[in-house]
């Protein structure tokens, strides 16, 4: 019999047991969303191969600067979350508050960002449906790129937020002395979905902002 | 306990090339390469997701089992997507001008 241990639940024989069962659920979890954002690159991807001008003239009007800063701004909140995970493991309590504020001040960030570029969309009349008042060639297929640009960026801020619940929830718990050492994995879990948010825009921002670039 | 812990000098070099290969694809999308840009820029962002996922999210340290996992999501996104294109692109009446 393994000695008793605080973190190790009595189903489990031991703990390297325990926290594999952890990895594998939360990956179960990450395919269905694997899924869900993978039918709506699938959607984008066929309105996109038959009416590529209107996905090019819509992704010039994405301003590239927000986005090439947002996407770094993930990239350092991804850091911030993979040494979060390290400090937990390691049981350094400083270290973990100091990179769990971190990440959820870069993507506080990023959201203040993605609302600001949402704000030049609606003032630009760019946003689909009634508030649609731009005036140009193709409307109709500039507003269905613009109705991916929401619905896509949108579902992926919104799953930023539930990151920034989950990561404050970690804040408390940290701070009430749990999370250290053996207890470490929900702080593991978490960075998980949060990495995984971040592979989301490493696709979303070249596939929005950056084909229409060239020519 | 046999959990593995990344170092911070390995974290801070994928994070360098991530920045790296952002500002790489921002770089060459603005030359024309016809229909190769969009190649380009998948294939880096496929790369920078690669590394997420290997040293980030510890697949790289996995157990086969977070392997199988990880590689399971995968496969069923290229099913997806794969099919999808085998139906559209293989539709006479519908106009597929380009990627």
């Amino acid at each position: 019999m393994p000695e008793p241990h605080g973190a190790l639940a009595q189903q489990f024989e031991d703990l390297e047991q325990q926290h594999e069962s952890a990895t594998l659920g939360m990956w179960l979890f990450l395919i269905t969303e694997i899924m869900f954002f993978g039918g709506l690159f699938a959607a984008y991807a066929v309105y996109r191969s038959t009416h590529p001008e209107a996905w090019h003239n819509g992704s010039r009007h994405l301003d590239v600067v927000m986005g090439g800063i947002n996407t770094a701004v993930l990239i350092s909140s991804s850091l911030t979350m993979a040494l979060a995970v390290r400090a937990a493991q390691l049981s350094k309590k400083t270290a973990l508050l100091a990179n769990l504020a971190l990440t959820i001040a870069f993507g506080a960030v990023f959201l203040g960002i993605k609302a600001i570029e949402y704000h030049h969309k609606l003032e630009a009349g760019l946003v689909p449906g009634r508030f649609f008042t731009y005036v140009g060639p193709d409307l109709d297929h500039l507003q269905l790129f613009f109705l991916f640009y929401f619905i896509m960026t949108g579902m992926h801020a919104f799953h930023m937020v539930v990151g920034l619940v989950v990561l404050a929830v970690l804040v408390v718990m940290t701070l009430k002395g749990r999370l250290l050492g053996d207890f470490y994995k929900p702080v593991e879990l978490t960075g998980l979905y949060w990495h995984f948010v971040d592979v989301v825009w490493i696709f979303l921002f070249p596939l929005l902002y950056l084909i229409g670039r060239h020519g | 306990m046999s959990t593995h812990v990344a170092s911070v000098r390995l974290l801070l070099t994928i994070f360098v090339m991530l920045l790296a290969l952002t500002a790489t694809t921002v770089a060459v999308a603005y030359f024309d390469f016809g229909r190769v840009n969009i190649v380009v820029a998948l294939s880096i962002a496929a790369f920078k997701s690669a590394l997420v996922v290997l040293y980030f999210m510890h697949v790289r340290y996995g157990s086969r089992l977070t392997w199988v996992f990880a590689g399971a999501g995968f496969l069923w996104l290229v099913l997806l997507l794969v099919f999808t294109f085998g139906d559209y692109l293989s539709r006479p009446w519908e106009s597929v001008t380009a990627w």
